[in-house]
């Protein structure tokens, strides 16, 4: 089985005054269609890198990265983003905000049907009866879901989500992350979350990739067996418990504050 | 009181207040009238030069108008130029900033002497040199400013760097603009009435404020000025209402 994104072998360095900085050594991530992986690491440690160079916004120096079988080249319509900033467009309406890949990407939708559809997402996000009012008029949490729909709208294969959560009091974020197992059931996807929340990870995704401190390499891998779509209670056994341990394990040694033969705590 | 009406009648009770003052003012200390003039004298002034002010009146308001509107192409196409390229603002900040702190009233001997005889031309070059400053340093802090994110989102999908300046730069940085383009509305006037009075050629409410000077005419000089008020605050104004229209959305709801 061909997975969605692989990522291969992927190096990169920034070119700084004091010689170059290297972010990305050795990365090597796949995620099968429908997939939802999290990345995990150290601050600093090349994740945003990451993301720009699966959207095709830069080219690594090294190694590949290749969508659908297809090796990345440059932008390509079919990828959403959302970031940490929402950054929705403030002087449009969030339906107008939504609608805005769609101004850019082909699309066979009519514009009834494309209006439509944002309404159906953003009454998936809980945003029904928010469609006409501006960016200024939402919470931060009611950004972040419009910001969602953005990235939703013209049926991406990826989804790349950069900390999207990571500005969010803790209750928000956990109503969004059940959010999130909502849409993915009715708007599947393939998704890539950069997050530094632990929870966060293993609430959302399928498999955590725990990166290296810089410059970064694939240290660890969990997969989270899961069944169906999970709720905060999952949080709490003792399954969870393990999951979080090891993955806190992992980040200390990325970090450099534990040796590997460590045994988890 | 309806809120319309207290957004008028409270600035309109404040001038009132003021002529109230500027009256008494004079009154109080006595002062004849080839020293100051009071509110009550301008009425005179103004019957008697009326059709002066109104062709003067509209020479300096076109001159003004058409400056500033050079100045607000120039501007914006200078702000994007140094909005857009590291290099270029580099380059051009110092120059800029050099080129706004000559004081505007040297540049006027220069430029009556280089274009002799044009006095449309001369006048209207003042006012668009004294105003493109604020605009262009507005338009590229505005554009250099945009979060890579906003960019990225529309990049990320394909746009092209046109698409990006047109759907989100340029809206983004309106506020910005209309912000510095109230400063440029007076600045423009400043740089007419400049031309006006340094360099005398009988146009303009400058020329009119000049003759007024000469006759120790202090009702008419005072006439002027208060002329040159009413047509700032009218062209200020027009921008507010432009403002409201294409950047309304910066507004946030008060309280």
């Amino acid at each position: 089985m061909t997975n969605l994104i692989d990522i291969k072998g992927v190096r990169h360095a920034y070119q700084t005054d004091s010689g170059p900085l290297p972010v990305l050594d050795g990365l090597e991530i796949s995620v099968p269609e429908g997939g939802f992986v999290a990345v995990v690491g150290p601050s600093g440690c090349g994740k945003s890198t990451l993301t720009r160079l699966i959207a095709g916004l830069m080219k690594p120096d090294a190694g590949e990265v290749w969508l659908h079988g297809e090796r990345v080249k440059g932008p390509r319509s079919t990828v959403g983003m959302a970031f940490q900033n929402p950054v929705l467009l403030e002087w449009r309406t969030i339906l107008k905000n939504v609608l805005l890949p769609l101004e850019i990407v082909p699309t066979k939708l009519s514009r009834t049907q494309a209006e439509e559809r944002a309404r159906f997402l953003l009454a998936l996000v809980g945003l029904e009866g928010f469609e006409e009012k501006r960016p200024s008029e939402l919470s931060g949490g009611m950004r972040q879901r419009a910001s969602l729909c953005r990235a939703l709208i013209h049926q991406p294969d990826v989804l790349i989500l950069d900390e999207p959560f990571g500005a969010l009091d803790a209750f928000t974020r956990e109503d969004l992350w059940q959010t999130m197992h909502k849409v993915k059931e009715r708007e599947p996807f393939t998704g890539v979350l950069i997050t530094h929340d632990l929870r966060e990870s293993i609430f959302l995704a399928d498999q955590v990739v725990v990166l290296s401190g810089r410059p970064a390499r694939t240290q660890y891998v969990l997969d989270i067996p899961s069944s169906g779509p999970r709720t905060l209670e999952d949080l709490y056994t003792p399954e969870a418990a393990e999951q979080l341990n090891i993955l806190r394990h992992q980040i200390q040694i990325a970090q450099g504050r534990a040796q590997p033969e460590d045994t988890a705590p | 009181m309806t809120k319309q009406l207290r957004a008028i009648a409270v600035p309109m009770i404040a001038i009132v207040i003021l002529l109230i003052f500027w009256e008494w003012l004079v009154w109080f200390k006595g002062w004849p009238r080839f020293k100051m003039a009071a509110p009550s004298d301008l009425i005179p002034a103004y019957q008697r030069h009326w059709d002066l002010f109104v062709t003067m009146g509209w020479q300096t308001l076109w001159r003004t108008v058409l400056g500033l509107f050079l100045a607000v192409i120039f501007g914006t196409l200078l702000g994007m130029i140094m909005g857009f390229s590291r290099i270029m603002r580099d380059a051009l900040y110092p120059i800029l900033v050099g080129f706004n702190a000559i004081p505007k009233a040297t540049v006027v001997p220069i430029v009556a002497l280089m274009f002799v005889g044009q006095h449309d031309f001369n006048t209207v070059l003042l006012a668009f040199m004294i105003s493109f400053f604020p605009i262009a340093v507005s338009v590229s802090i505005g554009l250099s400013t945009l979060e890579p994110e906003y960019r990225d989102i529309l990049r990320s999908l394909g746009a092209s760097q046109a698409t990006i300046f047109w759907k989100i730069a340029l809206p983004k940085t309106l506020p910005e603009f209309f912000g510095a383009l109230k400063v440029a509305v007076t600045l423009a006037f400043i740089g007419t009435n400049l031309m006006e009075i340094v360099s005398p050629h009988g146009r303009g409410l400058g020329a009119l404020f000049d003759s007024g000077r000469t006759n120790s005419d202090f009702p008419l000089m005072f006439a002027v000025l208060i002329a040159l008020a009413f047509l700032g605050i009218v062209l200020y104004y027009i921008v507010v209402a432009l403002e409201k229209i294409f950047a309304g959305w910066a507004e946030r709801a008060p309280g």
